[in-house]
């Protein structure tokens, strides 16, 4: 089976996150960069199906030069391969340009399955998955808790507000995880080792085909206008408990029309 | 004044708070008018018309919701076209930002997804990294599609008198590729939905125990709000995944948040920040929830948690 892994590299949540004042994009530089924590989840799910049915797992990255970090991580945990989306053109892509990019990437290397995170925690737009469904006109199967494969036919359990709806496919089929699908293994030793001899191809948008005024900042359909950090929320008032910490709570919410 | 398409969020006729919120915003933007997909419509209708749907249209063809959000998708990617509205607004739950994506690639729209506002022009605001930043952003091509995070719009009625309109879509077979074959409905009590509900109690890794997790019930049930979690208690397995607020949980934007033995990790704010009222009962005074609080009481939640839930239903 050909399984294609999506993983963006994301700005440590532990670290500063901040816009660049010039174009109101993602600074890039001002934190370190991981992976993506679900997309985690996804790669562990994509080893887990080819421990299971055989295959290959590749990893499809779009991002900037230092993205090679991330994409060294997943082949350490086990993935084959990978292929990098490098170029200047992509900086500022919306979700639009973004899920239009990667169409083209998984255009080349074929698939059977695609595994996403349901969300990254930088931009946390959790429309990329969709986005992809639609493009490539196959079965969406989002947001999964559980995935099954038997053959060709896929079923997940689907995470919803009331619960969780069963589904059922047949592949080549788009699946994103949630959290609490699996538990991400950690590289071993002999991981990383091998993962810098794993071929990593890197392309750009020519290779492709991908319009560049389809991309990019300038090619995006939505833009920020503006940003400013956050006022910061006005000092509250702290007390220690003294036996009456309860009440105290109880004086406040009622001061405020809460009971 | 031009259509604004709101669809409706409701689980068989049972209309959810966000839908009442994106009608109020859709009449800052145009006409609000409703897009009701599957049955139960006469129960809801009253509440359309309470906060000014000019119109509803109405697809209840049982095919619509067979499928994962694709026939949803074709179904307003139809309505757009066919009545050329301003914008199409959507409830940012999962299934809302995914229809608001797929619709975008249909149209080659852009999309703005968790907006907590969204003002004339459908300038949509963010409240990004954990709300440590206010961004604005806006569509520059096609019909601007956004998708409202729940809570974060005051509901206000402004009755109209909707007309009703009935409407359908041919499905392609993409469309029907991700059948639903059960609809599996996890008890969750009496308590109102996470995201929705006006109140929120969570507890952390301090409340120590599945069984514990009463002391955080309670103190719902006593504010009619709904439970939530931090990760490190939906970790442990004290309470269920679903009810995990933050960066990889769910976010919430009520008017009353309590953090119970939470210590305030930049990825539980991700979900809690745009709260108009926090509340926390915590044992360390460095805790960095306490940067947040309105209102914050050190000490043992053992305590001062079990004493508030009394004191409340004393004082109901
Ligand atoms: C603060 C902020 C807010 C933004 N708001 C919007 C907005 O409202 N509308 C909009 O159109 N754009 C928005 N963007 C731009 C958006 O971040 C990028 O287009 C991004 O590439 C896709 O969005 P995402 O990361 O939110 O994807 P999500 O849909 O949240 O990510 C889901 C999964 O898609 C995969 N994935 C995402 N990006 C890549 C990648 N580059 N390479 C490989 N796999 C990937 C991963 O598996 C990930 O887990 C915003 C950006 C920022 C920084
Ligand atoms: C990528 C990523 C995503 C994440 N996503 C999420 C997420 O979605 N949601 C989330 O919550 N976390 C998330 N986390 C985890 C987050 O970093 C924290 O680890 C987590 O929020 C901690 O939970 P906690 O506050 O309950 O526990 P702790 O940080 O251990 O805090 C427990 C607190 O309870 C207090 N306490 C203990 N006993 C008592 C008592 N008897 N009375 C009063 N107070 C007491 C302590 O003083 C302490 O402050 C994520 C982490 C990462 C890396």
């Amino acid at each position: 089976m050909n399984i294609v892994v999506c993983v963006k590299q994301v700005p440590d949540t532990e670290s500063p996150r901040k816009l660049k004042p010039e174009d109101s994009t993602l600074d890039r530089g001002a934190a370190d960069g991981v992976i993506n924590e679900l997309d985690e989840y996804a790669i562990e799910e994509a080893l887990l199906i080819k421990e299971k049915h055989g295959g290959e797992v590749t990893v499809v990255t779009m991002g900037p030069e230092k993205a090679t970090d991330s994409i060294r991580k997943a082949l350490a945990m086990g993935a084959d391969k990978a292929v990098h989306l490098v170029d200047d053109a992509l900086a500022g892509s919306d979700a639009l340009g973004t899920s239009y990019a990667l169409e083209k990437v998984l255009g080349r290397t074929g698939f059977d399955l695609v595994i996403l995170g349901s969300e990254s925690t930088d931009a946390r737009t959790g429309v990329l998955p969709a986005m992809l469904a639609e493009r490539l006109g196959v079965p969406q199967l989002t947001l999964a808790s559980k995935v099954e494969i038997d053959g060709s036919a896929i079923k997940v359990q689907r995470v919803t507000d009331y619960g969780y709806d069963k589904v059922e496919a047949s592949l080549p089929a788009v699946v994103s995880v949630v959290e609490k699908i699996n538990e991400p293994r950690y590289p071993s030793f002999k991981g990383i080792m091998a993962a810098k001899k794993k071929p990593v191809e890197t392309l750009g948008i020519a290779d492709l085909g991908i319009e560049a005024d389809k991309v990019g900042l300038a090619g995006s359909a939505s833009e920020v206008t503006d940003f400013a950090e956050a006022p910061p929320r006005e000092k509250g008032q702290i007390v220690t408990d003294e036996g009456d910490g309860g009440v105290k709570i109880a004086e406040f919410l009622a001061s405020k029309k809460f009971i | 004044m031009a259509e604004v398409l709101v669809l409706v969020d409701h689980i068989d006729g049972e209309v959810k708070k966000v839908t009442l919120e994106l009608l109020t915003a859709a009449r800052r933007l145009g006409e609000p008018a409703a897009v009701w997909i599957g049955p139960g419509l006469e129960n809801a209708k009253d509440k359309l018309a309470e906060y000014g749907a000019a119109k509803i249209y109405v697809a209840a063809d049982e095919e619509l919701t067979s499928y994962v959000v694709a026939p949803k998708v074709e179904l307003l990617a139809k309505l757009v076209a066919d009545k050329s509205p301003a914008g199409v607004l959507v409830a940012a739950t999962g299934e809302g930002k995914e229809i608001a994506g797929r619709l975008a690639v249909k149209l080659d729209s852009g999309v703005l997804t968790d907006v907590v506002d969204v003002a004339e022009g459908f300038v949509g605001e963010h409240s990004i990294f954990g709300g440590a930043v206010i961004a604005h952003a806006k569509v520059k091509r096609g019909t601007p599609i956004v998708a409202v995070r729940p809570n974060a719009v005051a509901p206000e009625p402004a009755p109209a008198t909707p007309a009703e309109e009935q409407v359908s879509v041919t499905l392609s077979d993409a469309a029907k590729a991700a059948k639903i074959v059960e609809k599996v409905v996890q008890e969750k009590g009496e308590r109102p939905d996470l995201t929705e509900a006006a109140v929120v109690v969570s507890g952390g890794r301090g409340v120590g125990s599945a069984e514990n997790f009463k002391i955080i019930e309670d103190l719902a049930d006593a504010l009619g709000g709904a439970v939530g979690a931090s990760r490190a208690a939906t970790d442990a397995g004290w309470y269920p995944h679903q009810f995990q607020v933050g960066q990889t949980g769910k976010t919430v934007s009520p008017q009353l948040y309590i953090a119970v033995g939470i210590s305030g990790a930049i990825q539980h704010r991700a979900g809690m920040q745009t709260s108009k009222t926090i509340v926390a009962i915590n044992k360390d005074p460095e805790a960095p929830i306490f940067e947040l609080v309105d209102f914050g009481v050190v000490g043992d939640l053992f305590q001062v948690a079990p004493q508030l839930t009394e004191e409340i239903n004393k004082r109901k």
